[in-house]
């Protein structure tokens, strides 16, 4: 049986499809979530995938936290389900306060598609065990909201517990501290604003490469699974 | 507003009262057309009727100029085997193998896109996706050809920077990716930007959806968005006429999108399709609920009845009329049988879609609307339709033709650059010019990677999709050139069709099929008229000739302020396939030590030319000669270098020439090149006899020439040294000029002889303009 990775669709979601795209090509089976169905139909790990939920009303993020799928997700994760947010997805887990902190609208306002390098910060969550702390990736961000902010005491929390997962060589957006990602404490619930989705094959990936750099994000996380 | 201030105007009251004067003029009707309306009913129309014709009879809905014109493109269409739908519908559907089909057409949104930048860029997306939606397909990507007027001029700096957030917070909120399009600056341009959007879609050639209202018993189900009172253009007319003046009724004549109410109604619809729910589906966008229930009942069994009063509306107040006439957008029209009822309304309901059941399809021939129980229009709906006016507008070539094509930009009458340093110098003055600099600023705005199956996307010759697993895959470019199309607008518009072809079979697709968006001056202008009806005579002729059948399409008139009239513009979007994606040719110099080759005969080319634009200010002459037997034997060539294995870089060569090409593979791939320029190579291994003398005579081609030359019908290529012979051999036995002009290498841009341009200092020329212009 493989690891079975799902997907959460919420009205206004975008990047589900290469979120399941991306849990097949690490060799997991893709399960898609309904944000009206509160059941996490057996999966072993959680993706809430990039977009604009209910279209980024009132806040990005603000309404999808309160969704039937959420209750279960938000008590999975405190008991260690494997969570990932990823742009939108992120927002949300903010939004839910499984992390701390906010992404607020980027510094010069504007959309940005680029790709970028991050630094790994962390290897000790589940998601990032099969990169090296120090290693430069290759990843696209594409958001409006993406700029991180936290007080300063939560930041050096952040900091002082290893918990900042990627942060950009060069910030694009104005983030505190350069951060492009975070984890909750136990290490199970990842927020990320760079798409690793988008880059994990060679035909669709970054260009000039290298284009499969978020491939690890999933392996890790999978290897966690077979470990279990 | 009260009960009482308004009164509807019924088909008995229109019957009773023969003599009201109606305000036919202020709608745009004209007084025959009026006559017309009025002899078709047998009555004077009720206003809801009047406003119906108004807008079926619009220019923008009946094509009645551009008809006699557009009908070329059936008569003179090439006979192929791909093509499922043809235009007429609301996208042309073609056979890309297996058991794929795609769909593709470009829109104009020019005239809302001036007054409201955003919203009417976002509402061109919207309203070009729904249309390919209607077709049964997922939409799956959009392009965006932008002209502007000139780049530091102050409306520029309004215009542009909406336009493109609206682009990119419409389009990626639907999680469509941008694939490709042009960014275009001329003066020409100042107060009448074009913004055309091109989208395709993907569907099963089985599920092929039509807008039809067939079988009597069937309801007319409207869903998405409620109706508001956005877009109504011209309705203000009839309020002053008969609505109390007090209704508060200051609304936007652009219609405002909600992106997330569109992605939901893609994702509802898809689903609806997937179990086969409709038997005819209609999307409301221009003219609105008028054209959607004309449209079904006039290509179906013939006849609706319709409750207009159970329309969902988002403002209570607003009238019929007004309901009819409004454009607010993400609403859908379908034809459902009442046993597929049930489950329809239980996938919107999952999607949070309002649905309401407003009419049925009935044998009658007659399309009937009742407002509370009374009659508001009784018509044929064919004649809304389809039997609007047509007209035979006169038109003449303008007197200033012959002067302007007199005007040619030879080295008399236009200084060249000499000496190496001075090409140098213009080298880096093109580069930076807004038109040929690079445009990430404007592209970073739009997702090109959502879907995950985006191979190909901008600064590529064309975009490219991954459509199925095993590798097929589509590939799309949309090119036009004002200036060439005012110089002669007959083969100004074959060459916009030459160069999307070339773009097309530069990344290694087999072109297939055209989509074209006709923006011009008033059809009214009888020079104007002459443009257009030149456009689709070439048009035409040259899909004939290329096998690329036009599938649909777009015409925009009126572009125009005063009497001055944009360049005639025809916006051509070709679709090619691809076997394998993973064949891809891309433009990038990737690999040092290969050999540049340059295919195509090099002219002295310079009428219309981008460097007689940017360095002169000057527009005169002849546009490039073009030889369309060239070009597909161009294609073949590239098409097959890229089957075969043999190539490693290729990019079509167009505005700013030779040098424009190479600079911009350099720096893609983040390699220099050493030139020689064709003036001091041999013709290597093609026979002179192949060759035209007049054309490729080494002697006659000086440095600025081989440079900047805007020849038609030519492209650069790297190919590794150990295919090199394969591919010249190639080249000579279809008869295409190939030169060896250089090597890939180092880190600068080395033309022998004449000048060195370092990579470093050539991508800050590149990369500098639109920030500094715009950032």
């Amino acid at each position: 049986m493989p690891a079975r990775i799902g997907v959460v669709t919420f009205p206004g979601t975008q990047d589900d499809t290469d979120a399941l795209r991306a849990a097949r090509v690490v060799g997991a089976e893709p399960v898609p979530l309904w944000h009206r169905d509160p059941s996490l139909h057996d999966v072993d790990a959680v993706i809430l995938p990039g977009g604009f939920s209910y279209g980024d009303y009132l806040r990005c993020g603000a309404i999808a936290r309160f969704s039937p799928v959420m209750e279960s997700v938000i008590a999975g994760a405190r008991e260690g389900l494997p969570v990932l947010g990823i742009c939108n997805g992120f927002q949300i887990l903010c939004e839910s306060h499984l992390l701390p902190g906010a992404l607020i609208r980027n510094a010069g306002t504007l959309f940005i598609n680029r790709d970028v390098k991050l630094r790994i910060g962390s290897t000790s969550t589940v998601w990032t065990s099969d990169y090296e702390v120090g290693q430069e990736i290759l990843i696209p961000i594409k958001n409006g909201e993406g700029k991180f902010a936290a007080d300063e005491h939560t930041l050096d929390e952040l900091e002082a517990e290893g918990r900042i997962v990627a942060r950009y060589v060069e910030n694009p957006n104005g983030s505190a501290r350069d951060i492009a990602g975070i984890a909750n404490a136990a290490g199970n619930v990842v927020g990320l604003m760079p798409h690793p989705e988008h880059a994990i094959e060679e035909l669709t990936g970054p260009y000039p490469g290298p284009a499969t750099d978020g491939l690890a994000f999933f392996t890790s996380v999978l290897k966690q699974m077979v470990n279990a | 507003m009260t009960e009482n201030a308004y009164q509807v105007d019924t088909v008995s009251r229109a019957t009773e009262t023969p003599e009201t004067e109606q305000p036919y003029a202020a709608l745009g009707v004209k007084d025959d057309e009026y006559a017309r309306i009025r002899e078709i009913l047998g009555r004077r129309p009720t206003s809801s009727e009047l406003a119906m014709y108004s807008v079926m009879w619009s220019e923008h809905c009946s094509y009645k100029s551009s008809k006699v014109h557009l009908k070329q493109f059936g008569e003179k269409a090439p006979e192929v085997d791909f093509l499922l739908v043809g235009p007429g519908e609301n996208a042309g559907v073609v056979d890309v193998g297996g058991d794929l089909a795609v769909t593709f057409k470009i829109e104009s949104h020019n005239h809302p896109s001036y007054v409201e930048p955003y919203q009417g860029a976002a509402t061109g997306v919207g309203g070009i996706v729904r249309d390919i939606l209607t077709m049964g397909a997922r939409p799956v990507a959009v392009l965006d050809p932008l002209r502007f007027g000139p780049a530091d001029a102050a409306d520029t700096h309004r215009v542009l920077p909406g336009v493109v957030r609206g682009i990119g917070g419409y389009g990626n909120s639907l999680g469509l990716p941008n694939i490709g399009g042009e960014v275009v600056f001329d003066a020409c341009y100042s107060g009448n930007p074009l913004v055309n959007a091109l989208s395709l879609g993907v569907l099963k050639k089985s599920e092929i959806k039509l807008a039809r209202a067939d079988g009597p018993g069937n309801r007319v189900v409207l869903f998405g968005a409620r109706t508001g009172g956005d877009g109504i253009g011209g309705a203000s007319v009839l309020a002053s006429a008969t609505f109390d003046e007090d209704k508060p009724s200051k609304r936007p004549s652009v219609q405002v999108g909600d992106p997330f109410m569109e992605k939901v109604l893609i994702e509802c619809c898809l689903e609806i399709y997937a179990e086969d729910l409709v038997t005819g589906i209609q999307d409301l966008g221009a003219a609105g609920l008028s054209c959607a229930t004309t449209e079904l009942a006039a290509a179906g069994t013939g006849g609706m009845d319709v409750q207009l009063d159970l329309a969902p509306l988002r403002d209570a107040t607003l009238v019929p009329e007004e309901i009819l006439m409004s454009e607010s957008q993400e609403r859908m029209m379908a034809v459902v049988t009442p046993e597929n009822l049930p489950r329809f309304f239980a996938i919107c309901e999952k999607w949070d879609v309002i649905a309401t059941v407003i009419g049925t399809v009935t044998d009658s021939g007659r399309l009937r609307m009742t407002w509370h129980g009374e009659t508001i229009v009784d018509v044929d709906p064919r004649t809304l339709a389809h039997q609007g006016p047509v007209y035979e507008r006169p038109y003449h070539r303008p007197e200033w033709q012959d002067s302007l094509q007199a005007d040619v930009p030879d080295s008399a009458r236009l200084e060249r650059p000499k000496s190496g340093e001075q090409l140098r110098e213009t080298v880096l003055r093109m580069i930076a010019s807004p038109n040929l600099a690079d445009k990430t600023w404007v592209l970073e705005q739009y997702d090109h990677r959502v879907r995950g199956n985006t191979v190909l996307a901008h600064g590529e010759d064309s975009g490219m999709l991954r459509l199925s697993e095993d590798g097929l895959g589509i590939a799309l470019s949309t090119d036009g050139n004002g200036r060439y199309t005012k110089l002669d607008p007959y083969f100004g518009a074959q060459l916009a069709l030459a160069e999307a072809y070339r773009n097309v079979a530069a990344t290694g697709a087999k072109p297939l099929a055209v989509t074209d968006c006709l923006n011009f001056g008033s059809p009214e202008d009888p020079e104007v008229m002459w443009q257009f009806a030149e456009a689709c005579r070439g048009l035409a002729d040259a899909c004939l000739e290329l096998g690329t059948p036009v599938t649909g399409g777009n015409v925009s008139f009126y572009n125009q302020t005063g009497a001055e009239a944009i360049h005639p513009t025809p916006i051509i979007g070709v679709l090619g396939v691809i076997d394998d994606v993973a064949r891809r040719t891309r433009s990038a110099f990737e690999t040092e030590g290969e050999i540049l080759l340059l295919l195509g005969e090099t002219r002295d080319e310079f009428g219309g030319s981008e460097w007689a634009h940017v360095v002169h200010g000057h527009l005169g002459g002849l546009p490039p000669k073009l030889d369309l037997e060239r070009e597909r034997q161009l294609a073949e060539i590239l098409i097959a270098g890229s089957r075969d294995g043999m190539l490693s870089a290729a990019h079509d060569l167009s505005d700013g020439g030779l040098v424009q090409a190479i600079a911009e593979s350099c720096l893609r791939g983040g390699h220099g090149a050493r030139v020689v320029l064709p003036s001091e190579l041999d013709l290597g291994n093609i026979d002179p006899g192949d060759i035209d003398p007049g054309n490729i005579d080494p002697g006659n081609i000086d440095p600025f020439v081989a440079l900047f030359s805007e020849s038609a019908g030519r492209a650069v290529v790297a190919v590794p040294r150990s295919e090199e012979l394969r591919f010249t051999d190639m080249c000579k036995f279809r008869g295409v000029p190939v030169a060896r002009i250089g090597v890939v290498d180092g880190d600068a841009l080395d033309v022998q002889d004449q000048f060195t341009i370092p990579l470093d200092e050539l991508r800050e020329a590149w990369t500098g303009t639109f920030p500094a212009l715009f950032g």
